[in-house]
C-alpha cells in the first residue's frame, strides 16, 4: 500500500463512519456468520444478509470489520442521505 | 366445512428444505410440515465449513437459525433417513419403517462427492471428503495427529480442503490431473494466480499426477502412489473429484431422472406432488430449453424457495438467472458469472460443489482481459451482450457486471473498444453507469 492508497483508505473510513452503513449482496452471501463472529457490538450482520437488509442498528459502529472479513465480498458501505447537503456527491 | 390442514413433507435440510420450509410457512400458518434429516447437526451454513476448517469460524457460528426460531416455524423434525416413496399412496416410508403421510413432497436430498475410484481407500482412516459437518469434524481430528496431507481434485471443494489442511499446519501435496488448476472455469492467467500464491504459501502442486493407491498402515493412510510410481508419505489423503446428485428415492419411486431428478419450471417433478430442489434437481430452463445442474448455494436456495410456494399453492415460476458463485480461491475473493468456461476438467467426474453446467456452454465469444497485480477482470463478450465476467481481487465490478449480464444489456456502443482499452475495468464502470442513469430515467418519465 503506497502513501497515497493509505490516507486514502483513511479517509473513506472516516466518511464511512459519519455517513454511510453496511449493506448486503444476498446473493453473493452463504450464511458462514463470519461478520457476526467479528462484529465488535455482536450485531448479527450474518441475518441482515438473509434477509437483505441494511444494518441500520443504532449500535453499528461502521467500523467496517464485518466487510473487511467477509470471505465472498456481500457487504459494502453504502452512503445513507441523513446528511445530504447541496455539492456533495 | 373446515379443510383439513395440507401436510409437507420435506426430505433434507440443507438451504433448499429450509428456503421451502420458510415459503410454505408464510403461505400456509396451518399446514403441518415435516422435515426428515439424515445430518444429526440439521441446518448449517455448509460453504462455512470451509473458514470452519481454517479455523475462521467457531462450529457454533455455522448455525444461522436458532432452535427458538425453529419453534416459530412450528414443524415436526424427523432424524433419520427416508427409506422409500410410495407416490400412489401419498406416502415416505423411513428406514425404521415408520411412514409419514404427505399431499406435498419435496426432495431436497442434494448431492454427496463421488467416491475416489480406488479400493485400498474405502475404510481406511485418514481419508476424508468434505460433504458435511461430521467430515469437516474428522478432518479436524485427523490433522491434529498428521505432518502432511494429499488433496485429490479440481473445483472449489478440494482448494478449500488444501487451504484448510495448510492452516492446520500440515505439508500439503495437491494432485491436478491436468496441466493447471480449474482449467474448465478458469483461464490459464487466473489459474497461475491461484498456483503461485498456493505454492508461495507451502503448497507442492503435482500437475499431470493421478492417484493409483492408498499405501495403508494398521488400517490408517500411510502414504500414497502415483500412477507414474512416485510414493508420497502422508498420513491424510482428501478428495474432492465431484459430486453425484442423491436420487436414489426418486429412481425407485419412479420418478424420472437424468443427471439429477428432472424438474419443470415449477420444481414439479414428472409426480405433480412431488417436488426437488438444489443439487438433486436438474430443472428445466424454458430460456435455454434445456434441463441443467447446478450445485450453487445461492441457486439451491431460490429453488427451495420457488418450490415452497408452489407446494403451498401459490403459482411461482423459477426463473433460472445467469449463474453467479462467489468464492475464494488462495485467499482471493473471486466472483464467476455466466459462461466463462471451456471444455471438461479432467480432475472432475460430472458437476463440482460450488459449480454450474451453464459456465462450460460455449459462447461465440473473444476474452478482453486486464490484469494488474492480484486484481484481474476477464470478460466474455458475445455480438451484442456480455456473457461472462471473471472477477478476482477487488470486487467493485462485480455487481455492475451482474447487471450487465443478467440484463443482456446491449454493449455496441463500447464493444470494440473493450478490446482495445488498457483501462477495461474503466470502462465498463463508465458504461455501467451510464446505463443505470438512463435506466433511473427512464423509470421516472
Amino acid at each position: 500500500m503506497n502513501l497515497r492508497n493509505f490516507f486514502r483508505a483513511d479517509s473513506n473510513r472516516r466518511e464511512a463512519l459519519v455517513v454511510a452503513y453496511v449493506v448486503p449482496e444476498s446473493s453473493r452471501c452463504v450464511q458462514c456468520g463470519i461478520c457476526s463472529y467479528n462484529c465488535p457490538q455482536g450485531i448479527d450482520v450474518r441475518r441482515h444478509a438473509w434477509q437483505g437488509e441494511p444494518v441500520r442498528d443504532s449500535h453499528c459502529l461502521t467500523c467496517g470489520e464485518c466487510i473487511n472479513r467477509c470471505p465472498r465480498g456481500v457487504l459494502s458501505f453504502e452512503r445513507t442521505h441523513l446528511f445530504k447537503e447541496e455539492g456533495t456527491r | 366445512m373446515k379443510t383439513a390442514p395440507r401436510r409437507y413433507v420435506i426430505i433434507g435440510s440443507g438451504v433448499a428444505g429450509i428456503a421451502a420450509v420458510q415459503a410454505i410457512r408464510a403461505q400456509d400458518a396451518a399446514g403441518e410440515i415435516t422435515v426428515i434429516s439424515d445430518d444429526p447437526f440439521g441446518f448449517y451454513s455448509r460453504p462455512g465449513l470451509a473458514y470452519y476448517l481454517t479455523g475462521e469460524l467457531e462450529e457454533n457460528l455455522l448455525f444461522p437459525i436458532t432452535h427458538q426460531e425453529f419453534r416459530a416455524y412450528n414443524l415436526r423434525w424427523v432424524q433419520g433417513r427416508a427409506g422409500r416413496i410410495l407416490p400412489a399412496e401419498h406416502r415416505v416410508e423411513l428406514e425404521n419403517r415408520a411412514s409419514l403421510p404427505y399431499d406435498r413432497l419435496l426432495l431436497a436430498t442434494g448431492s454427496l462427492a463421488s467416491a475416489l475410484p480406488i479400493e485400498g481407500a474405502a475404510g481406511c482412516q485418514g481419508v476424508h471428503k468434505l460433504d458435511n459437518l461430521a467430515d469437516a469434524r474428522a478432518i479436524l481430528a485427523s490433522a491434529r495427529r498428521a505432518r502432511a496431507a494429499v488433496v485429490v481434485g479440481g473445483g472449489i471443494t478440494a482448494l478449500e480442503l488444501v487451504e484448510a489442511l495448510l492452516a492446520q499446519g500440515l505439508q500439503v501435496h495437491f494432485f491436478l490431473r491436468g496441466e493447471r488448476y480449474w482449467n474448465n472455469v478458469l483461464d490459464e492467467t487466473e489459474s497461475q494466480i491461484v498456483e503461485r500464491r498456493l505454492q508461495h504459501e507451502g503448497v507442492r502442486l503435482h500437475y499431470k499426477t493421478e492417484l493409483a493407491d492408498v499405501l495403508a498402515h494398521k488400517g490408517r493412510v500411510a502414504g500414497v502412489v502415483t500412477k507414474d510410481g512416485r510414493r508420497i508419505a502422508c498420513e491424510i489423503l482428501a478428495f474432492a473429484i465431484g459430486v453425484k446428485p442423491r436420487m436414489e428415492l426418486a429412481k425407485a419411486a419412479g420418478l424420472k431422472v437424468d443427471r439429477g431428478v428432472l424438474a419443470d419450471e415449477h420444481l414439479q417433478t414428472s409426480d405433480p406432488d412431488i417436488f426437488a430442489a438444489g443439487d438433486v434437481a436438474q430443472v428445466y430452463d424454458p430460456f435455454s430449453g434445456k434441463s441443467a445442474l447446478d450445485t450453487l448455494w445461492g441457486t439451491a436456495r431460490e429453488q427451495g424457495h420457488c418450490a415452497g410456494m408452489n407446494m403451498a399453492g401459490h403459482s411461482a415460476a423459477y426463473a433460472k438467472r445467469v449463474p453467479l458463485n462467489v468464492t475464494r480461491l488462495a485467499g482471493l475473493t473471486t466472483t464467476i458469472i455466466g459462461t466463462v468456461g471451456s471444455g471438461p476438467d479432467p480432475s472432475l467426474l460430472g458437476i463440482a460443489r460450488g459449480d454450474s453446467e451453464t459456465w462450460r456452454q460455449l459462447g461465440l465469444s473473444v476474452t478482453a482481459e486486464n490484469t494488474f497485480e492480484v486484481n484481474r477482470l476477464r470478460l466474455l463478450v458475445g455480438e451484442k451482450h456480455l456473457l461472462g465476467a471473471v472477477v478476482m481481487g477487488d470486487q467493485k465490478l462485480s455487481k455492475p457486471l451482474q447487471e450487465l449480464i443478467n440484463q443482456r444489456v446491449d454493449i455496441t456502443p463500447i464493444r470494440a473498444a473493450l478490446f482495445q482499452t488498457p483501462k477495461l475495468g474503466d470502462m465498463v464502470a463508465a458504461f455501467w453507469t451510464q446505463w443505470r442513469e438512463r435506466e433511473h430515467a427512464g423509470e421516472k418519465s
